[in-house]
């Protein structure tokens, strides 16, 4: 019997319809998430991300001041964070790039979580929805996200499709 | 490609329309989820549209911009080229706070503020301390009956490390044990006076007929007496007179009379406002220095004109606020701000009565000025009465607000207004759902994506009611930096500072109404035809 593999990072794995349709729709709807979230920032003047940093609890509390301390940096980290998340959100509703994508959505939601980590002892004047210890619903989209890294979809359904089929073509041409 | 030329020809077309196929299923898999932008993109901006409308649509009606009010400076302000000469009597804590604000500070401050940097690096007070404006001028005297803060002052004035310092030009001040010899002195073109309440009115007499300008800080007096004399002293000389209310220089205070003007709140009957305090520094139990001796504090001095002359104490020098020889209590040091606000975006003038209570309630620790204190002052001909109410025994923040039958506001270095769920004006809007009344009608911020850090309880009072700092054109500025930059413009170029002598005499005549209420336990009613207190 084959071992599989422990990942599989393929961009055209098998899937019945069903898992293919709802591993989609997931997608689809985190994307629609970042996307909207960073189009709202883009739009407000009197956004920052300087509120969310001054409230940084644990072991990222002192770079968050001195990200805040620093106009320069401050700038740095909106901007990236603006742009961020509307770029996380094209790639993952339009499928392209998904993997780097995905990767990033990981990476940005673990930086939320470690900042605002939802720890006993920690608390924050700024109001949420619900009650979260210790999981909250941004360890939650980054766990829902890691399962999009595993199981991709954006070379079935999305311009990956395309952009993978067409490097792999250049592949078998130069072959 | 070699091999693709030993197939058939069928084999090549076959295999070519199996290519053409998936290449039209490959585009369509490759491009379906594009649509999915279409709605997000239809109701982020149909949204977006809508909010905007009920915004546009709100400040139409309040005939408001939502952007920063145009400050249009009381003084004319030109580059300063005409060096001034300061002179500073009275360098305690507020003494060398204003000297700051001039541009020099004593070297230790600037060490103390780089390790406050270090340890927290929000703290920006060196910074915002260097970046000040350099008001071109120089501190040539220094007064002050304990030796220590007078050396310290001498210090600072020689002290480079200042906004436009570097050039190792200063001189430094020459110390004058007495005020009236630095009165006397030629190197002096104006005084900042910084003393004890109970000196302001002598000295800013004595400066005027000297031909000094005055800056001094409130409570302008102590007594009514010495109020008329001062108000008489100070326009018969024509010398420029600023009081210390450098709340007048905060943004939000401007855009709060920006909307009064357009009678956004209606008619207004109350206005509620209050000190809320709750740290021994706040009630004035300030720190007694470890080196003052009678040898090195000229007592008598200090006592001068207070009513009783006491022993030497160091409690009464330093912790003077808490005693009515030299001050008068919540009255002339934290009412006098609150009134000042509100004169000055209400332009209330002296009040027809005043009615004060409280007592000494928490800190009875031989004080004689009050820690709960509450005063009612009428306005009869403007419909209006106007509360204030403080206690040092408790910090909880009750804001300063202005009740009007259509809206109420909120000002300190922030502004909120809020719609009244009853208001006749709004009855339509709010019936409509355009304004939402459990939501802000407007808030203004100055300084918008700015942050700053406060490090004391007193200094987060002091913050919150806009006394600390604002912005202008987006910098971080101090307030009573711009304020005594006033006062130096208008010695320069001519024109009143926002608060001058007439502003005092409001100020001075509506504290000392509550002052003596408490005292006397009575209603005191102003007369404006006779100017004299019934």
């Amino acid at each position: 019997m084959l071992k599989k593999p422990k990942f599989n990072f393929s961009p055209v794995p098998d899937y019945s319809t069903t898992q293919l349709t709802f591993l989609v729709i997931l997608r689809l709807l985190i994307g629609w998430h970042f996307f909207y979230e960073g189009f709202v920032k883009l739009f407000n003047p009197y956004w920052s991300s300087a509120g969310f940093l001054l409230e940084t609890q644990g072991i990222f509390k002192g770079l968050a001041s001195s990200i805040v301390a620093s106009p320069a940096a401050l700038r740095v980290v909106d901007f990236l964070n603006v742009w961020g998340l509307i770029l996380i959100g094209a790639g993952l509703i339009l499928g392209c790039l998904t993997r780097a994508a995905t990767l990033s959505g990981i990476f940005l939601l673990f930086l939320y979580y470690v900042f605002h980590p939802p720890l006993i002892g920690y608390t924050y004047a700024t109001p949420v929805e619900g009650s979260y210890l210790i999981v909250n619903k941004i360890l939650i989209e980054t766990f829902a996200l890691l399962v999009l890294l595993v199981f991709p979809t954006g070379g079935i359904i999305g311009i990956d499709r395309l952009i993978f089929r067409a490097k792999k073509t250049n592949k078998k041409r130069k072959k | 490609m070699s091999q693709k030329g030993n197939k058939s020809t069928k084999q090549t077309t076959e295999e070519s329309v199996q290519k053409n196929t998936l290449k039209r299923r490959d585009v369509l898999k490759g491009l379906v989820t594009i649509p999915v932008l279409g709605p997000l993109f239809y109701f982020f901006f149909r949204k977006k549209w809508l909010d905007d409308l009920k915004k546009k649509e709100i400040l139409d009606e309040l005939g408001l911009g939502g952007k920063a009010p145009v400050v249009i400076p009381e003084a004319v302000s030109k580059k300063p080229s005409q060096l001034l000469r300061l002179g500073v009597i009275g360098f305690g804590g507020r003494g060398e706070y204003l000297t700051k604000c001039a541009g020099f500070v004593h070297p230790d401050w600037i060490e103390e503020k780089k390790k406050d940097a270090k340890e927290d690096k929000l703290d920006k007070g060196l910074e915002h301390f260097l970046n000040q404006e350099d008001l071109n001028v120089v501190l040539t005297g220094i007064c002050d009956v304990f030796d220590i803060r007078a050396e310290r002052g001498l210090v600072a004035s020689k002290n480079d490390i200042r906004p436009g310092g570097g050039s190792g030009t200063l001189q430094g001040a020459k110390r004058y044990l007495h005020y009236q010899e630095m009165l006397e002195s030629d190197d002096v073109d104006a005084v900042i006076i910084a003393t004890p309440d109970h000196w302001h009115a002598q000295m800013t007499i004595d400066a005027v007929k000297a031909g000094k300008h005055v800056y001094c800080e409130k409570c302008m007096t102590r007594t009514i007496d010495e109020t008329f004399k001062m108000v008489d002293a100070v326009k018969k000389s024509g010398q420029v007179f600023q009081l210390g209310h450098q709340q007048r220089q905060q943004d939000s205070h401007f855009k709060a009379k920006q909307i009064i003007r357009k009678n956004i709140l209606g008619p207004i009957s109350l206005v509620e406002t209050t000190t809320n305090r709750n740290s021994p520094d706040g009630a004035w139990v300030y720190d007694i220095h470890e080196e003052a001796t009678p040898e090195n504090i000229d007592w008598e001095q200090f006592q001068g004109p207070a009513p009783h002359k006491v022993p030497f104490s160091l409690e009464r020098f330093f912790r003077w606020r808490c005693w009515f020889d030299y001050g008068t209590g919540l009255s002339g040091d934290l009412l006098s701000h609150e009134y000042d606000a509100i004169n000055q975006i209400l332009e209330l003038g002296i009040p027809k009565t005043a009615m004060a209570s409280g007592g000494i309630y928490f800190y009875k620790d031989g004080r004689d000025v009050p820690d709960v204190f509450q005063a009612v002052f009428e306005y009869p001909e403007r419909d209006l009465t106007l509360v204030y109410s403080a206690t040092l025994a408790n910090g909880r923040d009750r804001g300063r607000i202005f009740m009007g039958h259509d809206a109420s506001m909120e000002v300190g270095y922030t502004l909120t207004v809020n719609a009244e769920p009853e208001s006749t004006r709004y009855e339509n809007k709010i019936m409509n759902k355009i304004i939402n009344t459990s939501l802000p009608l407007f808030t203004y911020r100055p300084g918008l994506k700015g942050i700053d850090t406060v490090t004391s309880a007193t200094e987060q009072y002091f913050a919150t009611r806009g006394l600390m700092y604002t912005y202008r054109e987006g910098r971080h500025v101090d307030t009573a930096h711009l304020h005594v930059k006033e006062w130096l413009d208008c010695i320069r170029n001519g024109g009143q500072p926002s608060c001058n002598i007439d502003r005092g005499f409001e100020e001075a005549i509506t504290c000392h109404m509550a002052t003596i209420s408490y005292q006397e336990n009575r209603k005191l009613e102003w007369d404006p035809v006779n100017k004299r207190i019934v």
